[in-house]
Formats: C-alpha cells, structure tokens, sequence
C-alpha cells in the first residue's frame, strides 16, 4: 500500500531501543496495552471493579482498628487521612511489584518482535493508575460523607497523584530493568516495600515522628505526597513537611525532591541502557 | 534487479551472543565472589554478512539450523542490536518475524486483532476498521468472540497470517510460516506471498523448505555458519543448501567466501544404477544386488580421494551409508583431465519403496567435500507387501511353555 507512494529513502536501522517504531505507536500501544490489563485483572470474577475497592478497604479496615481500638491513636481525622494514603500508596506497591517481573513476563513480544521496550513498565503503571482513579474516588465520596467538608483544594489532588506516578514510574523502570539480570531484585524489592511503607507517613500523622527519626523525610519522596495529600483533602491545619511538626526545614521538601530527581533519571537511565539488549538477556 | 530501487542494504553484518556459563547470575553470587568474572561463551552468530534486496523482491534465507538466519531477521527487525555493521531499510517494516506475537490466549479473536494491529503500526481505529477484512480472510466468523485460548491451533495460525497480511509494511519479515497449517492454509500464504509481491513488497522469507524456495522466492541467500554462503539463483541455493545438510555439521565452512564456488571443481557427474546384466535401471527386485556407478569429471587435482554415498527411503530415513572411502589407495590422486568410473556393488534387502542414493566426493584426510549429488540416483525396488526399511531373515517358532499359567493377569476380566 504504501509501496506506492515513490520511492521511499533508505535510512539506517540501530536497533531496538526504548521507545522505537514511532510516538503514536508508542503512545496507542501503552494506551491499548493498560486498557486490556485493566479490564483482564478483574475478569471472571464476580465483583470485577469492585475489587480495586474491596483490597484498599479491608486493609484499611484492619489497620484502622489495630490503631484506634488497640493502640489507642488519637489524631484528628485519622480515619480519613489513613483510607486515603493507603489508597495513594495502592498506586506505588501495586504497580511497582508488578512492574518488576513485567519485562520478563513479556518475553515473547520481546524477544519476537520489533516492540517499544518502555511501553511494558508504563502499561504497569498507567493500569494501576486506573485502579487509582477509581478508588479514589469511592475514598473521596467516603471522606465526604464521614463529615469532613469538600473543599477546593481537592482540586489540587491529581498534581499530587502525578507526582506519585512519575516517582512510581522511575522506580519501575529502574526494577524492571535490573530485573532482566538480576532476578533478587523481585524478593528484595518485596521487602523493601514493607519499608517503605512503615518508613512514610502512611499508618501514622506525620508530626508523631520522633526527632531521632525525622531525617527519615529527607530522603522519601513518598513522605511529601502523603504530607499534602492530607493537607489538601483531609485536614488543611496539617503540618506541611517544611513545618517545626515535621522536618522543620525547607530541605524536607528539597530532599525528597532530589531523591525523586535521582530515582527518576537513574531508572529511565538503566533502562535505556539494559533496552537494546533485553531480547538478548532473556 | 539494477533498476528497481534498494530497499534492504545490509553491510558487513556482525553478531555475538554472549552466553553464561551459568545462566541466571544472583545478588548472593555476585557478592561472594566480587572478581570472578562470570565466564561467557562467545557465539559468532553473524559475521560480516552483506547483501542487498530489491523492492518488490521476494528473497529467500536458507540455512541450516543455527547458522544465523533467524538472526538475521531479528537484526532487521530491531530486535537484536547488531555488534558492527549496517541496516539500511526503505519504507516501512513489519515489525515482528513470526506469526502471532502478541496475541493473548485470554482475549476474544476481536480484542486481539485490536491490540495486533496496534502492535503492528496500526492506529486503534484502523485497526477495528480492518477487523471485519481480518476474520473473513481467517474465516473465522463464527468465533469472533471466542477466546484464543479455546481456538485450535490451526484457527489461530490463520488469524495470525491474515493479521500479517493486513500489516502495511513495505518489508516483511516470515520466519518459517509455511511450516504450519495444513496444506490448504499453505497454499493460502503461498497464494497471499504472490499477491503482496505483485504489490511491491519486499519480503525477506526464512525457510528450510527448499520447494517453497524454489516455487515462491526470485532470489536466495544461504547463511552458513554466520556466513553468506551464496546469493543466487533459489535452484543454486537450495542445491548447496542440501549438498550442506548432507555432509555433516563439522565442516562445510571451509569457505571461500565469494564468488560460486563449484565452478571450476571436480564433480560428480553421471550416476546411475545398473542391475547383475550390466542394464541401466531403477527397477530392482527385492534380493537382486544393486551395481551403483558414477562418473567424476577431474578439474582439479584431487589428493587422497573419498567416495561415499548412502541410501535413503521415501521418508528420507537414512537406511544405509558409506562415508568416504578411499579410491585408488591412500597415496592415490586424481589428475585434472581424468574421468573416473566407480562403482559399488550393493546387496539388496531393502523392503519395497522408492529410495534416493546421494553419493559424495572427498578429497585428503581433513574430510573436504569436493562435490555432492543429492540426489544422485533414484531406486526401486519391488516386492511383497512389507514394513520397515529392510527386509531380515527371520523365523517365528511358538513353543508352549506349561500346561497352564498361573499369571494372576490372567484371572482379572478384561
């Protein structure tokens, strides 16, 4: 078809690379690629959607009354500010677990075909993404009604959920490629996890930080999000990251800021580094 | 071919893999043993392969299995990354080298032809457009919305070959399509690979069967052992590409890169069967010995000469063999001029069929092929009804053993 269109030049094929084959391809393939996972993880079951919502609440349910029936937490709102960063962080664990064996996983269109490597850690992310848009907005309705006032500020909470994905995004690209060699990387990123996330200001308000442990908020980006995720949502008295309650300092928001920047570029780095050779590797 | 335009130049291709001795290499292993260097075997799986092809040709790669021609194509195909060397392609490249990639087992033939189609350079809206253009070409109407996974094999094999030819691309890549499918599927890709020449693609078609290389493509390339072995005529290919397989996988590259390499060598030339009268024949009885006679033409001198030759069936079975035996003595040569008469009687217990005698020429003791005729005489013998390849001489003897036996199989019904 288009042979007929002349005589087309001859230009000079370097191999696979991360992106390759074109942006419009590149960006229907991630589209159509996240779409069918989405739709696939819940098929055949029964409650289908429902699920994405089922798992962030059980969890919150057990954890909500650990920490107020239990241990007798008393902060303000907590219910709230708890349901909506374990949502958040939904997104990280999720779609980062998952993104780690996903190179491997597509094996076959790998190694078979001329294919954009990147496309496979974003459909990662873009599905879980999906996922946590849904929920949220269940978690949203659920804040609402539990008496906390809809305000503008809400309006600001995709910047927020950016934020998260491209961090998210960074860190899967970095495991997704190191995976490829290095197949610990699976098993130790899943106990990084569970770090991470007793590590962030998830489980608990962040000004219940001791000070021997505060440098914990210089160095994760993940405590800056769940920081003004609350603030914006939850409760806008909140200490910000920067405030005497938390890091005290401007470098609570520039550390993680730096460590973000650093995650992001070495990731996108190993991954177009380890991309022309994936086909190999596997 | 001077005329029409480059669509595919290849430069001085190179390719290695490399291969751990051990594959999967841990953190753990890495951190007890910091220095040791993981050890690799390097495989040369191209090196410096040049050809050019034609818009609109259909070129055929013969090879035998590993000599680098699915490398080859994935070199082409932005799969691999080549270690040195240059691609240069005109227009554009279906992207995958074998059918059905990408297709997921757990999606309807319809969401599949979606995210295919997209996969091959589609947009989403053409790709539903051509849905409809892709299951009536399959033929696969009446399950549109089954899933993959409950297709048969030979379902699927169609919806991937009429997905491959929705693809516009200017340059295609097959890698060994027409092995599958039944032999009205193979005619339809036969048929389909016809009409996308006459469009003006160019197609690049791996295989190992040399009537399909000889029937579909205009040209052929043979890859020996990462090498260009020859770029010519599909005959000439697929002619070298059997003398290959026949003489063994140790040597066959002990090449002279360029030019055709039999041009000015000894060869085989007439063979032919005689029966005990001294007639030319192929018609043998079952039991009458078999006189096989061949003729050499002496270009060049030849030390150390070997002849051998074997039999195979119908089904290709290799039945009997003689590798390389000397003829006119171990410090014997053959002069440049001669011609040579040699022959080899053969007893006969072949069992009834149609059999192909292949014959070889040898020279020195590094077992050098000098010529191969493949193959050089056909064979038949008839006789009675028989299975089997060869007939042995046997006896059947039944003999009763005791009165009655006491096998407890014997007692449970059947």
């Amino acid at each position: 078809m288009s042979a007929t269109t002349g005589v087309p030049a001859l230009r000079e094929i370097r191999g696979p690379s991360a992106f390759g084959g074109g942006a419009k391809r590149f960006f229907d393939l991630t589209w159509l690629m996240s779409v069918t996972d989405f739709k696939m993880s819940y098929f055949g079951t029964v409650f289908g959607y429902l699920w994405s919502l089922v798992r962030p609440l059980m969890l919150f349910a057990v954890l909500y009354t650990v920490f107020t029936r239990i241990l007798r937490f008393d902060a303000p709102n907590y219910a709230q500010m708890l349901l909506l960063s374990l949502t958040l962080y939904g997104l990280f664990s999720e779609a980062t677990t998952r993104a780690v064996r996903s190179v491997v996983t597509s094996e076959r269109i790998v190694r078979k075909m001329q294919f954009p490597r990147l496309v496979i850690p974003l459909s990662v992310v873009l599905t879980s993404l999906f996922n946590l848009c849904l929920s949220l907005i269940a978690v949203l309705v659920f804040i609402a009604a539990s008496g906390v006032a809809p305000r503008i500020t809400w309006l600001a909470l995709p910047l927020v959920v950016v934020v998260l994905a491209v961090l998210t995004t960074g860190v899967s690209l970095l495991l997704s490629a190191v995976y490829v060699r290095f197949r610990d990387v699976a098993q130790m990123w899943g106990l990084l996890v569970l770090v991470i996330f007793y590590g962030s200001p998830i489980l608990y308000p962040v000004e219940y930080i001791p000070p021997g442990l505060k440098f914990l908020l210089f160095v994760n980006p993940l405590a800056p999000i769940m920081v003004e995720a609350r603030r914006l949502v939850v409760d806008p008295t909140a200490p910000s990251v920067v405030d005497a309650d938390a890091a005290g300092s401007v470098f609570g928001i520039i550390g993680p800021a730096m460590v973000m920047l650093a995650v992001c570029a070495i990731g996108l780095w190993t991954f177009m580094r380890a991309a022309p050779r994936v086909a190999e590797e596997l | 071919m001077a005329e029409r335009p480059i669509a595919v130049e290849v430069k001085d291709l190179h390719k290695s893999f490399r291969i751990p001795s051990h594959r999967v290499m841990t953190l753990k292993e890495r951190a007890v043993h910091p220095f040791t260097r993981v050890e690799y075997t390097t495989l040369h799986a191209l090196r410096g392969v040049s050809f050019r092809v034609a818009e609109g040709e259909l070129m055929g790669i013969a090879g035998r299995n590993g000599s680098g021609k699915t490398t080859l194509l994935k070199l082409l195909a932005s799969i691999y990354r080549a270690d040195r060397g240059q691609i240069r392609i005109a227009g554009t490249l279906a992207p995958f080298v074998e059918l059905g990639v990408g297709f997921n087992p757990n999606l309807s033939a319809r969401e599949n032809v979606h995210l295919n189609g997209v996969m091959m350079g589609m947009t989403p809206r053409e790709a539903r457009n051509r849905f409809d253009k892709v299951i009536e070409f399959a033929e696969l109407e009446e399950f549109v919305e089954m899933k993959l996974k409950n297709y048969s094999s030979g379902m699927l094999m169609r919806l991937a070959f009429s997905m491959m030819t929705e693809a516009d691309a200017d340059l295609m890549l097959i890698d060994e399509v027409l092995a599958v499918g039944d032999a009205r599927f193979g005619q339809k890709c036969v048929d389909t690979l016809e009409r996308m020449r006459k469009e003006g693609r160019t197609i690049l078609f791996v295989t190992h069967a040399m009537e399909s290389l000889k029937s579909l493509c205009d040209r052929a390339i043979l890859i020996e052992d990462g090498i260009l072995d020859m770029d010519d005529d599909p005959e000439e290919v697929a002619q070298r590409y059997l003398q290959l397989n026949f003489s063994g996988p140790a040597r066959a590259a002990s090449a002279t890169t360029d030019g055709p390499r039999v041009a000015a060598a000894s060869r085989i030339g007439d063979v032919w069967l005689e029966n005990s009268d001294g007639e030319r024949t192929r018609d043998f009885d079952h039991g009458s010995p078999i006189h096989l006679v061949a003729q050499i033409d002496v270009k060049d001198e030849i030390e150390q000469p070997g002849f051998g030759f074997e039999i195979r069936a119908s089904d290709r079975a290799r039945v009997f063999a003689v590798l390389r035996q000397p003829i006119r003595g171990s410090n014997g040569k053959l002069q440049p001029g001669e011609r040579v008469r040699i022959k080899a009687t053969i007893e006969n217990p072949l069992a009834p069929d149609s059999y192909a005698i292949n014959c070889s020429l040898w020279r020195g003791t590094e077992e050098d092929l000098v010529d191969v005729r493949h193959p050089a005489a056909e064979l038949v013998v008839r006789g009675d009804q028989q299975l089997g390849y060869v007939e042995l001489d046997w006896e059947l003897d039944c003999e009763v053993e005791s009165e009655r036996p006491a096998d407890p199989m014997e007692a449970t019904p059947e």
